[in-house]
């Protein structure tokens, strides 16, 4: 179990080293080493199925990231009123950590989870799906829903990609104003 | 005991989103916080001395691990990773129209 | 300027011969991984990234348009399409025996590769839906920065005309 806390104190690490690092590119590649890290800790917490996923996606999202972050290294700016947003970011934080607190007593034990769903699927997904691997079998026959849901949003979030990228009308303006110009 | 140390790193994820001033550091913020409570969840399915939840042909696998918030989790990678392109796409556009990262000189708000 | 010429063209020899012979390996490990989703770790999620990942390398290797030979923009988007209703309307045919998202097909026996009715087909539904989405997404962040860039260019050439 000493693996585990190495490994949450590595990302721990990491992540403030993310968001204290002056330049942006070092910040996005501390952010996937932290991804890195998480997806070895999946394994050992055996979930293979999660550990690939995080692996493959966190390798397009550091691309994604770097794409928006190369060549464009700015000065960094801490602007006035210093202590007062401090202040209210720590206050906000502690109010999350008393209703956390208030949580603690209820999660079960770690290494002892609560089982009433998932021991249905675990004793019967055998026999009423026929799939060998049981994470499969329940994002596709038992919660199928909640997989149609994820693709919906997918497809919205490329609709809404595309959307924002579209420069119809814009390129306009900006040969107008490269005419008006000349 | 570990769930504190989850926690903390939610806390630094939070942190990152409500203190920094960059929009590039406030999307790592979020991918930061979006790690913690996908490792929440994973934890909370950790059994000792579990095994993956996988049938196998030639042997009888006793204790295996909670499946049920590894499928809740692999949706919502995903949902993550379309989510973040999508604050890409407004951050570059941001930054096209401004020429800056930064969310404190972005005072017009108009068009 | 020379390097940005360079880069839409594409990297340097090494990077081209590499890609060559590593693109069709992570093609038919993805198709691995989804189609013994059922059986082993991997699935319709991630056998779709790695799928979309290969292409992505061929278009980082080889620049924009060797990788639009193969896969254009309006393909992607018409794939992604077709991944989406796949999966409703494997959904759908559910309702021949009763109700939504029915596993209608005979279960077959375990361990096999054609087994567990529906599951296979909805794997290769969800892929084809994850791979066309995020590679249109990412193609369309890229050619986003391109054309920005153009412009900047074209702008700054219009000022010193003047």
């Amino acid at each position: 179990m000493i693996e585990l806390y190495l490994l949450l104190v590595l990302m721990i690490v990491g992540a403030i080293i993310a968001i204290e690092i002056q330049d942006l590119l070092s910040s996005v590649i501390a952010v996937g080493a932290v991804g890195l890290v998480l997806s070895i800790t999946f394994l050992i917490l055996k979930a293979p199925d999660v550990a690939i996923t995080q692996l493959v996606v966190e390798i397009l999202c550091l691309m994604i990231l770097i794409r928006a972050t190369l060549k464009k290294d700015l000065p960094f700016s801490t602007t006035g009123r210093w202590f007062l947003n401090t202040l209210i970011a720590l206050c906000f934080i502690a109010m999350f950590l008393m209703l956390f607190a208030q949580c603690v007593p209820e999660l079960p034990r770690f290494g002892h989870p609560i089982m009433r769903v998932a021991r249905i699927y675990l004793d019967q997904g055998m026999l009423k799906t026929g799939a060998a691997n049981i994470v499969s079998s329940v994002i596709l026959d038992f919660r199928a829903f909640d997989t149609l849901g994820e693709a919906t949003i997918l497809f919205t979030a490329v609709i809404g990609v595309l959307a924002i990228v579209r420069r119809i009308g814009r390129k306009k303006e900006d040969e107008k104003e490269v005419e008006g110009e000349e | 005991m570990i769930y504190l140390l989850c926690l903390t790193l939610f806390c630094v994820g939070l942190y990152c989103i409500l203190r920094k001033r960059n929009i590039i550091k406030i999307i790592v913020g979020v991918i930061i916080a979006e790690y913690a409570v996908n490792l929440f969840f994973v934890l909370s399915a950790y059994r000792i001395n579990g095994r993956a939840p996988i049938f196998s042909e030639d042997m009888i696998i006793a204790n295996m691990v909670d499946p049920l918030p590894h499928a809740l989790v692999l949706t919502a990678i995903v949902i993550g990773l379309a989510t973040t392109a999508l604050l890409v796409a407004i951050a570059i556009r941001i930054y096209e129209k401004y020429g800056t990262f930064d969310i404190t000189k972005i005072k017009d708000l108009e068009g | 300027m020379t390097h940005k010429e360079s880069e839409t063209k594409g990297m340097s020899l090494i990077v081209k011969t590499i890609t060559r012979l590593t693109v069709g390996i992570i093609i038919s490990f993805g198709v691995y991984i989804i189609c013994h989703g059922h059986l082993s770790p991997g699935g319709g999620f991630a056998g779709g990234v790695i799928v979309a990942l290969s292409f992505i390398h061929l278009m980082l290797a080889y620049g924009g348009e060797e990788a639009f030979k193969r896969l254009s923009k309006r393909t992607a988007s018409l794939w992604e399409s077709a991944g989406a209703i796949f999966f409703l309307g494997l959904a759908l045919l559910g309702f021949t025996g009763g109700y939504f998202f029915l596993n209608f097909l005979p279960k077959g026996e375990n361990f096999a590769l054609f087994s567990a009715g529906i599951i296979p087909l909805c794997n290769l539904a969800i892929s084809i839906k994850v791979g066309a989405g995020l590679f249109s997404i990412f193609v369309a962040l890229v050619s986003l920065k391109i054309s920005a860039e153009a412009l900047k260019v074209k702008l700054k050439k219009g000022k010193n005309q003047l």
